[in-house]
């Protein structure tokens, strides 16, 4: 009898859900319920940060709002002296760097910045016992002195040109890192203090966080008073929050943004550096095939995959280079959709098409497993595609969708689905994906890829420090990778926003692979100004 | 009964004492048996510990880090480190809230108890109300109704009950808000939390009242049956009379016992239900925890939702006592 009413019960449910479901109309920007003060704005973010210490990876790309970093990087990629009174000068040997403080700088709570706090924040990142995950990003440095109450010296194991990049990690107070420990133990991380535009006004955990303007900041006190970034991680919910006119702004994935055209919202798309790229490990017999992989490259139709997963936003992506670093891309290092040349590859090598359309080389059939992280839309997308191409050329292609914890152990052996990507120099994200030191070491080039020449190319390019040589080295890495790719590049994906029209300022960015609020339209927070 | 009365209560006190003894070897099972599934779990808290930064840590960082967080030994020496800092007054710290676990308890705990004490007492009223007129009414189409819906509400798990509140009155007809302690940005103030309760809380509540009404429906049948309710009809007093004063003070002692036997529910309830609703308490923290590994946290909230359980069915046992001088005290 209980089944039975159950039974019942549901389609009335069902029902209901389905009329509620077709009364909900979009409506055109109806006017925020805070009236027309916008010096107050309200976002919606999708993913919410574990912490807010730049120890544990809070805003490891600069533009963190609440800290500043020695330098920041600006729309043009190049980087702005701010707690540094100068840019960062390299030592005659390129193995040190002398930067320059500024001083009469004060944190949020009144304490003043000192060379104390650099010489603590740099320390803190190298010392084990902090446990900052942010330590091998840093591998360069072998410490740092402080050689008066303004100056400061960064030590480094080898001439490294990019340094200045690694400069933009947020200064913490040194009293806040008094006490050697991991960091999660830390009240600093939901407490932050920094010097940045904006303090930390209230936190609640897995529901919003409030940033209110720092009246002391040196630079320029911000316009836009107070910041509130609510936490919402479902891409429906947040659109339909955003079109109840919840929010002044958010992140949504392409087709979402694309309905808010129009009725005083702004869409704003960014490029990024943000690749999606098919690991192929050397592990693995068929993947360790120079020939497949090659053929591979030409086998997917990387454009078709961008125009029907991303609605088009997005960049055909070959070498982890993206078009964001334009001098530094080398044309000759693209790969085009060229299905009879993956197909003349693979019969030229002796792989050769069974009766069933699929490939072998002697007992070796053409087949491997490729794993992508499942609740990842968009990587289940590209591995889906990513096989059904392999397919067309006779190679099999096995999907997994598995969690992170599953994924890992594999990685030496299973294909995976991987992203990344920083727009601010060549060397911060291919040397720990592509360079043979690097195999095996975490997630940095997880595939153990180790092509001499690649090897070569990025070490001369992180240490020459002629601006037209790096160039040159990078270019000679890009052709050394593509004679033997040890991956299959996917796509750059683009960053879609909508923004509700109201404010001048911003200024268009190339995103670094990153979550949150601090990038995005907002990275310039600081210098929008309400309209009328 | 006056020579009664120092014996009843000291009988009472020493039932409420031995249960108490009695708690202490629960909740220390409950606390090893936490730590061993989690030992036994696949999620990795070094994952939880770097977040994003896991994709750029080489390995010897991250086996370093290991070491420091305490992770590579084995989970009995992490047990006798939680519990002698336990022992010391410190419940740890979390690493999912990257909190100490006072804190994400001492912030959370307030708003779980308001909505879980909303909730019961709104399904206490429910029930209450609906259980007397469907027994006084039976057969009628009240009581048809109220059996019917009570039946199939008890296979309805609360999260699809919450799904189909959020889309009829906050998608469909936008009456109250979805989720969240108060609108994006505004302050806590009384009339936004008020608000943002209703819809969890009537969730909950009405989760929760299927078994209530059906039971004080059952019992209070069985009352109305009984002799000296016959007896009060037979002397002309009115119905509302009968069925209020005679008939229902009788029916509600079970009724107080069956609460404190449902808290496991509401504990189930209250974590679906904040789940949904993204309501900011304790009970949706234990899913974060769970899915981290985060063994400070997941062993504090376990041994409140133990604790929870073993004084609910205490409290309902000293309130049966006291209300019925018949009912024994198992000592």
């Amino acid at each position: 009898m209980k089944r039975r009413q159950v039974a019942l019960l549901l389609p009335t449910m069902i029902a209901s859900v389905a009329v509620a479901a077709a009364c909900t109309t979009p409506t055109a920007a109806p006017d925020r319920k805070a009236g027309t003060d916008r010096t107050a704005m309200t976002l919606a973010d999708g993913y919410e940060p574990e912490s807010l210490n730049p120890l544990l990876g809070y805003g490891e790309e600069g533009v963190s709002k609440l800290f500043d970093g020695l330098v920041e990087h600006q729309a043009d990629r190049s980087v702005r002296p701010v707690l540094a009174a100068d840019l960062p000068k390299p030592g005659p040997d390129g193995r040190s760097w002398t930067v320059k403080l500024r001083t009469g700088i004060k944190f949020h709570d009144g304490t003043p910045f000192t060379a104390e706090d650099v010489v603590a924040t740099y320390r803190a990142v190298l010392d084990p016992a902090y446990a900052s995950t942010v330590k091998s990003s840093f591998g360069m440095l072998t410490g740092v002195v402080q050689l008066d109450q303004e100056t400061v010296r960064f030590d480094l194991a080898y001439p490294y040109t990019p340094f200045a990049h690694k400069l933009v990690l947020g200064i913490v107070p040194s009293e806040a890192l008094a006490q050697p420990g991991p960091l999660d133990k830390n009240p600093f991380g939901a407490k932050p203090v920094g010097t940045g535009p904006y303090r930390l006004e209230e936190w609640r955990k897995g529901e919003k966080m409030v940033l209110a303007a720092n009246d002391a900041y040196f630079e320029r006190v911000p316009k836009v008073r107070k910041v509130t970034v609510v936490f919402a991680t479902d891409d429906n919910a947040r659109a339909q929050r955003m079109k109840a006119g919840e929010f002044d702004g958010t992140a949504l994935p392409p087709a979402l943004a694309k309905t808010f055209e129009g009725n005083g919202y702004r869409q704003i798309t960014h490029r990024s550096a943000d690749y999606r790229t098919v690991t192929m490990p050397m592990a693995n017999p068929v993947t360790a095939d120079k020939s497949l992989r090659l053929a591979l490259n030409h086998a997917v139709d990387r454009q078709g995959m961008i125009n029907a997963f991303l609605a088009g936003k997005g960049a055909p992506a070959s070498t982890p280079i993206p078009q964001a670093l334009p001098e530094f891309v080398e044309p000759a290092a693209q790969f085009r959709f060229d299905r009879p040349e993956a197909e003349r590859i693979l019969d030229q090598t002796g792989w050769v098409k069974g009766g069933n359309g699929m490939r072998a080389r002697g007992d070796l059939a053409a087949s491997f497993t490729l794993m992508y992280p499942v609740g990842d839309a968009v990587r289940k997308d590209l591995a889906q595609a990513f096989a059904s191409d392999a397919k067309a050329v006779g190679i099999e292609v096995k999907l997994e969708g598995l969690g992170w914890e599953a994924i890992e152990p594999r990685m030496g052996r299973d294909a995976l689905v991987l992203g990344g990507g920083n727009p601010f120099d060549p060397d911060l994200k291919a040397y720990p994906l592509l360079h043979s030191s690097f195999g095996g070491d975490g997630f940095n080039n997880p595939g153990r890829y180790s092509n001499p020449a690649v090897d070569r190319a990025l070490e001369a390019g992180r240490r020459e420090a002629d601006p037209a040589q790096r160039v040159a080295q990078y270019r000679e890495f890009q052709r050394a990778y593509a004679a033997d790719p040890g991956m299959v590049f996917l796509a750059f994906l683009d960053h879609t926003y909508v923004v509700r029209e109201g404010w001048t300022g911003y200024q268009e960015v190339v995103d670094p692979h990153t979550h949150g609020l601090t990038w995005g339209p907002w990275w310039n927070l600081q210098d929008w100004t309400p309209q009328g | 009964m006056s020579a009664g009365a120092p014996s009843r209560a000291r009988s009472i006190g020493l039932l409420a004492l031995r249960r108490l003894a009695f708690a202490i070897p629960v909740l220390l099972v409950v606390a090893v048996a936490v730590f061993l599934l989690g030992a036994a779990s696949p999620f990795d808290p070094v994952y939880q510990y770097y977040g994003v930064q896991i994709f750029g840590a080489g390995a010897e960082d991250v086996a370093r880090a290991r070491a420091q967080l305490g992770l590579d030994d084995s989970v009995f020496v992490q047990f006798g480190r939680w519990a002698g800092t336990l022992l010391s007054g410190d419940l740890g710290a979390s690493r999912s809230f990257r909190q100490p676990v006072a804190e994400v308890i001492a912030e959370r705990l307030p708003w779980t108890l308001l909505l879980v004490t909303t909730g019961l007492l709104l399904a206490v009223l429910i029930a209450l109300v609906l259980g007397v007129f469907a027994a006084w009414r039976q057969g009628g189409w009240l009581d048809r109704v109220v059996t019917a819906t009570g039946h199939a509400l008890e296979g309805i798990p609360p999260f699809v009950l919450g799904l189909v509140a959020v889309a009829v009155f906050t998608l469909g007809l936008g009456w109250l808000p979805g989720g969240g302690l108060t609108d994006a940005g505004a302050e806590a103030t009384v009339g936004q939390v008020a608000t943002h309760l209703v819809l969890p809380a009537v969730v909950l509540g009405v989760s929760q009242s299927p078994w209530l009404i059906l039971h004080i429906r059952q019992s209070l049948l069985t009352v109305l049956a009984e002799d000296h309710v016959t007896g009060a009809r037979a002397r002309g007093l009115g119905e509302p009379m009968v069925v209020l004063r005679h008939a229902l003070p009788t029916a509600l002692l079970p009724f107080v016992t069956l609460l404190g036997a449902r808290v496991p529910e509401l504990v189930t309830g209250a974590v679906l239900v904040e789940e949904v609703f993204s309501w900011p308490g304790v009970a949706g923290a234990v899913v974060k925890s769970a899915l981290a590994v985060d063994f400070p946290l997941l062993v504090a909230l376990s041994l409140l939702a133990t604790a929870a359980v073993l004084i609910g069915s205490l409290l309902a046992d000293v309130a049966a006592a006291l209300l019925d001088p018949r009912v024994a005290t198992d000592g």
